[in-house]
């Protein structure tokens, strides 16, 4: 089984995320099994959402605790909310979206203890202004998750968008996530 | 067909393979979504013959309910937590009556304090209402029990109430097989209504009736509800042979052949137990699991006999009666009443107002059953440090304040964290 946590605020599309998430898996022949973080939405305050993904029936309900890849989608939680890599493993995959640093984010102690290649940063939000017009960066981190894990192909991403979403708004959202999985591919690693 | 939907959609579509004609209900988190769902079939064509009726409460959604199944119509509704206890009246009137309406409950803890979070607490203050209470395991379930439900409800004339799993159910996107219309259609014939009121045969349905009757009123809906026991599986089978998997039926059992330890429980929390019983039997530890999906009627008969061969029976409830303890274990020591080497039963409190149930805490949980049986209600991971300090606090102060935002400040304080395992406190 494969966990992801995603880390957001409210309006941010982070339940959304989980939800694409879940669909490109269930695309590929797999099972998925995305839920929030059941608090009180509101736009700005912390959200938390979930996706697993595994070759057979998923009959676990608790939250992800421990999960094999962490999502940030604003990085100004670290100083929000304090356990945000709570359960962070020691092959765990890290993305966080930012034009900054781990270094300028004091996150190079974290990441140093992750397996080379496993975190990376992308520039989600700027990449969703561009193509879309509103910084919502949850697609493009899912097309920057696809290039860092390899748990799903861009393809399902980009399948799982249009069936979400219709018209150019889809199509804007894939073109994000495009571009946000060939940044990641062609970076280097980091460490 | 196969489909990564959210649970609440799933069970939008699954209501509609079932034709209802009437649809009447008021929004209330965490039962929201499957109306909307059902409110946009009917807006645009795809639920045909239908009609959805905007209400200003849950009891006027019941009582709408009431009287377009009094009419002869297929009638559906579905609420939540305090809905379901604005509307009690109507309940208890429903079953009375003998109207065979199916309401899904989106399980939701009840205020005070206000919580919009899971619990079963909801289903439990309805359990002596006399309706049919049905309990999903999955989402899968969900949908496939309220196929069931129409049936059986419509061939009793009783009320079915399908609880799912507020949040953990209704709000998860999985993986669901929506079965086909003709399938449907061929498990759950066209609404045949015992009683009707037709203007062209008038009759009257509701009458007032004296001490002379009222008994025998009461004993025939328990009598119907005793038949639901037999129907229950019969219909699980036929299910199984349309559709090809099993859903309902009175219960199901988990590795609970050789079972010293069986672990009894209802909902959702299932497949969490099932996931930590795999672990503990690769520890060569013997235990096992019973599923409880009708808890009205309650299947005294069929869960003695499955819980028969154990020694230890760890009943856990997302419920519990203030005073007295969880109802299910209660419900369950009744089921294994004057039976000679009956197992122990230990009672669990787990994840009340959403309190997240997880396997590091059942492991501990079931080890102690084992070695360190307790007697009484047992709340799990309960943060004793808080409530001792409050125990303390109102002892020495009297304007001690607001119990709830007590414990909240208590919780913002700093300081160690608390233990996974709780301890017995009554």
């Amino acid at each position: 089984m494969f966990e992801v946590r995603i880390h957001g605020r409210g309006g941010q599309g982070v339940v959304t995320a989980a939800e694409l998430l879940s669909v490109a898996a269930f695309l590929e022949g797999k099972h998925a099994q995305a839920f929030p973080s059941f608090g009180s939405e509101r736009t700005g305050a912390p959200v938390v959402s979930f996706c697993r993904i595994d070759d057979k029936e998923i009959r676990l309900r608790e939250p992800i605790r421990q999960p094999d890849t962490l999502i940030v989608q604003d990085p100004t939680l670290f100083k929000a909310v304090t356990d945000v890599f709570e359960g962070i493993k020691p092959n765990s995959y890290l993305l966080i979206n930012t034009n900054k640093s781990f270094a300028e984010l004091h996150l190079a102690d974290i990441v140093t203890k992750l397996p080379a290649g496993h975190a990376c940063t992308v520039p989600a939000s700027e990449l969703a202004l561009r193509y879309i017009g509103r910084p919502l960066p949850n697609a493009a981190l899912l097309g920057a998750f696809a290039a860092l894990t390899g748990i799903v192909h861009l393809q399902s991403v980009a399948t799982a968008i249009r069936q979400t979403f219709s018209g150019k708004i889809a199509e804007a959202n894939v073109a994000a996530a495009s571009a946000a999985h060939d940044a990641v591919a062609a970076a280097p690693l980091a460490a | 067909m196969l489909k990564q939907i959210e649970g609440s959609r799933a069970m939008a579509e699954g209501i509609a393979l079932c034709r209802p004609e009437v649809i009447c209900a008021y929004p209330i988190t965490p039962q929201t979504h499957i109306v909307e769902g059902l409110g946009e079939m009917v807006r645009t064509g795809e639920l045909t013959n239908c009609e959805f009726i905007n209400v200003e409460s849950e009891f006027a959604a019941l009582s709408v309910a009431i009287g377009a199944s009094a009419a002869g119509a297929r009638a559906y509704t579905a609420t939540a937590s305090q809905g379901l206890l604005f509307m009690a009246e109507a309940v208890y009137n429903a079953s009375g009556l003998g109207l065979p309406i199916v309401m899904t409950l989106g399980n939701r803890a009840i205020g005070a304090p206000i919580n919009i979070w899971n619990d079963h607490s909801d289903a439990m203050s309805m359990r002596d209402a006399g309706w049919m209470q049905l309990f999903a395991e999955t989402n899968q379930e969900a949908v496939d029990l309220h196929i069931q439900a129409f049936r059986l409800a419509e061939e009793l004339s009783m009320p079915v109430m399908v609880c799912v799993d507020g949040f953990i159910l209704t709000h998860a996107v999985e993986r669901i097989d929506i079965p086909d219309q003709a399938d449907v259609d061929g498990f759950l014939p066209p609404y045949e209504p015992v009683q009707v009121l037709d203007p062209q045969h008038p009759i009257s349905i509701g009458a007032m009736v004296g001490p002379e009757a009222f008994t025998e009123v009461r004993f025939l809906q328990h009598y119907k509800q005793n038949l639901a026991l037999r129907l229950l599986p019969e219909f699980a089978a036929e299910f199984k042979a349309c559709f090809g998997r099993e859903s309902g039926g009175l219960l199901r059992t988990y590795r609970a052949d050789d079972a010293e330890l069986l672990v009894v429980a209802m909902g959702s929390v299932n497949g969490t137990i099932k996931d930590t019983i795999d672990e503990m039997r690769a520890d060569g530890i013997r235990i096992g699991l019973v599923t409880l999906v009708s808890f009205r009627p309650f299947p005294t008969q069929a869960l003695r006999a499955a819980l028969s061969g154990a020694k230890h029976v760890v009943v856990i409830e997302k419920s519990f009666a203030i005073g007295m303890g969880g109802q299910l274990a209660n419900n369950v020591d009744l089921a294994l009443r004057n039976t000679p080497g009956a197992p122990r039963v230990h009672s669990v409190i787990a994840g009340l107002g959403g309190r997240p149930i997880t396997r590091p805490s059942l492991h501990g949980l079931f080890r102690r059953a084992l070695v360190q049986p307790w007697e009484g209600a047992h709340f799990l991971d309960l943060n004793e440090r808080i409530v001792s300090k409050e125990l303390h606090y109102a002892r020495k102060v009297r304007r001690s304040g607001p119990t709830a935002e007590n414990l909240l400040r208590r919780l913002s304080e700093r300081a160690p964290e608390p233990a996974l395992e709780g301890r017995s406190v009554l």
